[in-house]
C-alpha cells in the first residue's frame, strides 16, 4: 500500500520540479540565479508570440512566372550569341508564347537543342518555331527561385539587424517572415520586398522623340504618358522615370527619360556596396564596386560611350543619369539621388545581398505594436488571477475539504502546463493565454465529475474508501471520453491555425492532457493518503 | 454537503417538443448567418474578406465624427470605424481587396496625422490581408469545422453507438450555429479567432454530452424493463447537477476573460460564454431526444 503511494508521489514531485526548472527562465527570478545554473539548466522558457511582444508577420508570394520569364529572356540572349558565332543569321526573341526562332532549319534546331536540352519544341509554322521550357524545368525554376528568395531575404534581414527572426517557405511559392520587436515596420517590409535589380542602360538622347517628351510630369501620370508615346518610340527603347523631390517644398515630380532597352551591365557583377557621405552637400550616397569581370565591362561601356548619358536603374526606376566624361577604369560607381541616411543604408543592404530571382508580392501583413502586446499581457494576467480566485473559491465553497484537494490539483495543473510549454519552447499568444484561463475552468471539471460520483456512492450507503474507489472507477471513462473529444478539436485547431490560433491549440491540448494526469493521479493520490493515514468516518465533500 | 440541486425529477423528454421549437429558432438563425456570410453580407473580419484593419491609439480624446470626416475628406472609401472610447482607441477597417498591400494603411496614417496635428497617434496594430490569403483562410476555416465534426462523430459513434454519434454531432452543430447566429444578430465581427472559439466550443460542448450519454448507457444496461424515454429522463436528472457545475466553473473562467482579458480576446470570450450555455442546453434538449427518437432496436440491450 505504502509503496503504491511512493511511486505516485514521486512522479508528481519530479514532474513539478521539472516544470519549475523549465519555466524558471520565463520569470524575473532567472536573472538572479547563479551563473552555473544559467549555463547548464534550461534557459529558453516560453517564447512570447508576435501578438504579445509586438512585431511583424509577413507572407510574400514569389512570382515564379516572372522567374521563368527572366530565364527565357536570358536563354534568348545567349542563343542569339551562340547562333551568331556559328554563322547563322536568325532572329531569336522571347515573347509571350516562349522563345521564337525564325527562320529555322534542322541545323539551327540541333544547335538550340544541344545547348538547351530543357527547351521543348511547342509550335512550328513554316520557318518560325517556338520553344518552351519543359514542365519539369519550369517547376524547378519556380522552386529554386523561392529557395533563393528565402536565402536572400535571410541575408538582408541579418544585415538589417533583427533579433531572432524566423522565416520559412510555405506551400510551393510562399515565404513567411516573422520579425519580432521591429520598430519601423515599413522599412523592414521595403528591405525584404525590394527586387533590387540594378541595371545600367544608355539614354537615347539622339532620337528626336526624346526632345518631344516632357521634362517632368506629376506622379500618377506615368501610365498615360507611356500609352501616349507607345507607338512613337522605337521598339528598342522604353520610357522610364526618376522620382525628384524638391528640397524646399517637398513636392514630388517624375523626370522622364527615353532609355535604350538593352541592359549593358547588371548588379550581378557587384562585390561591395556601402554608404558614403558627399562632403559638398552633406548627402549620403551609395558607392558600389564591381568584380574583375564587371570592372572590365564597365570600362568598355564607358569607354565606348563617352559624352553619352548612362542611366543607373533600380527596379525600373532611374536613380541618376550622369554624362560619361571619360572611360572609367577600376570598377567603382556611385548611386546618388537624394537619399535619407536610412534609405541609403537600406539600398546598400539590398544591393549587397543581391537581387531577388523574381519579384515578391506581399499577400499578408500583420503588424503589432509593442504597447498593444504589453496591454494584452497585463489584461491576461488580471483575467487569469480573477478566474483562478473565482474557481478556487467556488470549489472550496461547494466541496469543502475535497474542494481544497481539487484546488491543489488545479495549481499542479497550471504549474505542469507552464512547465510543459516551456520545455517545448512553445509560443504563448493572446488566444493561448485565453486557453490557459479556460483550462483553469476546465481543470476542475474532472474533479467535479468524480466528486459527484463519490457523493452518489456515499448516498447509496458505501463506506468512505469504497465510495472513493468506485467513484473514481466509474467516473474514469466519462473523464477519458470528454478529454479525448476536447483533444480532437484541439488537434484540428493546431492543424488549421496559424500564429495566434496555433498558440491557442497548443495550450488547449497540453492543458487537456495534463488535466487527465492531475485528475486521475493527483487527486486520487491525495485521497488515498488521507484515507490510509486517518481512519476517516465521513468525507468532507 | 452543499447541493446546488436536490434530487430532481424533471420531465425533460416530455418537454422535448417545446425544446425543438427553440432549437429550430437557433438553427434558423445560424443558417441565416451562414447564408449571409456566404453572400458577403455578414460582419466578417478582414482575415476572411481581405482588406486592411488598423488600430490606432490617441493621446487625447477624439470623437468618432471628427475621424470619420477627416477620412472622408481625405478620400478614403468603404471604411468602418469601431470606437473604444475608454482606451482612446479606434479600429478602422477597409474591406477592399487590394492587390498591393500597404497602400491603404499608409493613406489612413497620412490623412490622420495631417488633420489631427498636435495629437500623438500610436499604431497599435496593422493587419493587411491580400485576396488570395482571405480566400484560403475562408476555405481552411470551413474545412476545420467539418474535420472536427467528422472526428467527433466517429469517436462518439465508436465509443457509444451510431445514434449517439448522430445526437452528439447535431448537438455540436446546433451549438456552433447558435453562436454564429447570435454573433450575426449582435453584428459582432466573425473572424479567425471566433472560428477557433467555435472549434473549442465544439470540443467543450461534447464534455457535457458525454457525461449525459455515459449515464444513459449505464442505465440502459441495468434498467432493462423501463422504456427508453424514462431511462434517459432519469439519467439526465441524475447527472444534472454535475452538468451544471462543470459548465459553471468554465463559465467563471470565460467571464473573467470577457471582463478583464482585454480587447483582443473580448469577443472570443463572449463566443465561449454563449457556447458553454447553449452547449449545456443542447446536451439535454438536443442530443438526448435524438437518441430517443432515432428509432430501431433499443440500444445497449443485452443479447
Amino acid at each position: 500500500m505504502k509503496k503504491k503511494f511512493f511511486w505516485r508521489v514521486f512522479l508528481i514531485t519530479v514532474t513539478t520540479l521539472l516544470s519549475i526548472i523549465f519555466f524558471l527562465p520565463s520569470t524575473p527570478l532567472f536573472s538572479s540565479m547563479p551563473e552555473l545554473w544559467k549555463k547548464y539548466m534550461p534557459h529558453r522558457g516560453i517564447t512570447l508570440g508576435l501578438d504579445l511582444q509586438g512585431g511583424l508577420h509577413l507572407v510574400f508570394e514569389v512570382e515564379g512566372d516572372r522567374a521563368v520569364d527572366i530565364t527565357l529572356e536570358r536563354i534568348a540572349v545567349s542563343l542569339t550569341d551562340i547562333l551568331q558565332k556559328k554563322g547563322f543569321k536568325v532572329d531569336v526573341k522571347k515573347d509571350i508564347t516562349g522563345i521564337s526562332v525564325s527562320p529555322s532549319d534542322m541545323n539551327i534546331r540541333k544547335v538550340i537543342e544541344d545547348n538547351y536540352p530543357n527547351l521543348i519544341l511547342s509550335q512550328s509554322s513554316g520557318e518560325k518555331v517556338i520553344y518552351k521550357l519543359s514542365d519539369k524545368e519550369t517547376w524547378r525554376i519556380k522552386d529554386s527561385s523561392a529557395e533563393q528568395a528565402l536565402e536572400i531575404i535571410r541575408n538582408r534581414i541579418d544585415q538589417f539587424g533583427v533579433a531572432e527572426p524566423t522565416m520559412h517557405r510555405q506551400g510551393k511559392d510562399e515565404i513567411v517572415v516573422q520579425l519580432p520587436g521591429v520598430r519601423d515596420p515599413k522599412r523592414a517590409i521595403d528591405i525584404i520586398g525590394k527586387t533590387a535589380i540594378l541595371e545600367f542602360k544608355l539614354l537615347d538622347d539622339e532620337n528626336p522623340i526624346a526632345a518631344q517628351l516632357p521634362n517632368t510630369i506629376l506622379p500618377g501620370e506615368e501610365e498615360r504618358l507611356i500609352k501616349e508615346f507607345a507607338h512613337k518610340i522605337p521598339e528598342d527603347d522604353e520610357i522610364l522615370f526618376e522620382k525628384v523631390v524638391e528640397k524646399e517644398t517637398g513636392k514630388i515630380s517624375k523626370r522622364v527619360y527615353l532609355v535604350k532597352r538593352q541592359t549593358l551591365l547588371t548588379g550581378d557583377y557587384l562585390t561591395e556596396s556601402r554608404v558614403n557621405i558627399d562632403p559638398r552637400f552633406n548627402e549620403p550616397y551609395v558607392s558600389i564596386s564591381f568584380n574583375a569581370e564587371g570592372a572590365k565591362l564597365f570600362g568598355e561601356i564607358t569607354g565606348a560611350n563617352v559624352r553619352k548619358r548612362l542611366a543607373i536603374i533600380l527596379d525600373n526606376n532611374v536613380y541618376s543619369a550622369p554624362v560619361i566624361q571619360e572611360r572609367i577604369a577600376g570598377g567603382n560607381a556611385q548611386i546618388t539621388g537624394l537619399f535619407t541616411m536610412d534609405e541609403a543604408k537600406d539600398l546598400a543592404i539590398v544591393l549587397r545581398s543581391g537581387s531577388l530571382p523574381a519579384p515578391l508580392k506581399m499577400i499578408q501583413n500583420v503588424t503589432v505594436g509593442p504597447s498593444l502586446g504589453r496591454d494584452s499581457i497585463e489584461a491576461g494576467k488580471v483575467a487569469a488571477i480573477i478566474a483562478f480566485i473565482a474557481v478556487v473559491g467556488f470549489m472550496i465553497f461547494y466541496y469543502r475539504l475535497s474542494g481544497v484537494i481539487a484546488d491543489l490539483a488545479l495549481l499542479l495543473n497550471i504549474i505542469l502546463l507552464l512547465g510543459a510549454m516551456a520545455s517545448l519552447n512553445a509560443t504563448l499568444t493572446m488566444p493561448g493565454i485565453a486557453g490557459i484561463i479556460l483550462a483553469i475552468g476546465m481543470a476542475v471539471d474532472s474533479n467535479v465529475l468524480m466528486f459527484e460520483r463519490i457523493r452518489e456512492e456515499l448516498r447509496a450507503g458505501k463506506t468512505v474508501s469504497a465510495a472513493v474507489d468506485s467513484g473514481y472507477k466509474k467516473a474514469f471513462w466519462t473523464i477519458f471520453d470528454s478529454h479525448v473529444t476536447a483533444l480532437i478539436t484541439a488537434l484540428v485547431l493546431f492543424q488549421f491555425g496559424t500564429g495566434p490560433i496555433k498558440g491557442f491549440a497548443v495550450t488547449l491540448s497540453l492543458g487537456v492532457s495534463i488535466n487527465l494526469f492531475t485528475a486521475l493521479i493527483g487527486t486520487k493520490t491525495a485521497f488515498d493518503i488521507i484515507l490510509s493515514r486517518m481512519k476517516v468516518k465521513s468525507l468532507s465533500i | 454537503m452543499i447541493q446546488l440541486l436536490r434530487k430532481t425529477n424533471i420531465d425533460f423528454m416530455g418537454k422535448k417538443y417545446y425544446a425543438f421549437v427553440l432549437t429550430a429558432v437557433f438553427l434558423i438563425l445560424g443558417i441565416l448567418a451562414i447564408i449571409q456570410i456566404a453572400r458577403g453580407k455578414a460582419n466578417l473580419g478582414i482575415d476572411f474578406t481581405g482588406g486592411t484593419a488598423i488600430q490606432l491609439k490617441f493621446e487625447r480624446d477624439i470623437t468618432l465624427s471628427e475621424i470619420r470626416n477627416a477620412l472622408e475628406d481625405g478620400g478614403l472609401k468603404d471604411f468602418d470605424i469601431q470606437d473604444m472610447p475608454v482606451e482612446k482607441k479606434l479600429l478602422i477597417r477597409v474591406k477592399k481587396e487590394e492587390e498591393i498591400l500597404g497602400v491603404v494603411s499608409e493613406k489612413i496614417i497620412s490623412i490622420l496625422s495631417k488633420s489631427l496635428s498636435g495629437q500623438t497617434i500610436t499604431i497599435d496594430s496593422t493587419t493587411e490581408i491580400g485576396p488570395k490569403v482571405g480566400a484560403r483562410l475562408r476555405r481552411d476555416a470551413m474545412w476545420a469545422i467539418l474535420a472536427a465534426m467528422t472526428g467527433l462523430l466517429i469517436y462518439i459513434a465508436w465509443r457509444f453507438q451510431f445514434r449517439f454519434g448522430i445526437g452528439a454531432t447535431i448537438a455540436i452543430l446546433h451549438d456552433v450555429l447558435t453562436v454564429l447566429g447570435s454573433f450575426y444578430i449582435m453584428n459582432r465581427e466573425i473572424n479567425l479567432i471566433i472560428v477557433s472559439a467555435l472549434l473549442a466550443i465544439a470540443g467543450y460542448s461534447l464534455t457535457d454530452t458525454v457525461v449525459v450519454f455515459d449515464r444513459i448507457r449505464e442505465n440502459l444496461k441495468i434498467r432493462l424493463k423501463e422504456p427508453i424515454e424514462v431511462v434517459i429522463n432519469q439519467s439526465i436528472n441524475e447527472v444534472l447537477s454535475r452538468t451544471i457545475i462543470t459548465s459553471l466553473t468554465t463559465l467563471l473562467a470565460a467571464i473573467a476573460i470577457f471582463l478583464f482579458g482585454g480587447e483582443v480576446i473580448h469577443d472570443f470570450a463572449l463566443a465561449i460564454i454563449i457556447g458553454i450555455v447553449v452547449g449545456t442546453y443542447s446536451s439535454i434538449f438536443v442530443a438526448s431526444p435524438i437518441v430517443v427518437m432515432w428509432g430501431g432496436k433499443r440500444p445497449f440491450a443485452k443479447k
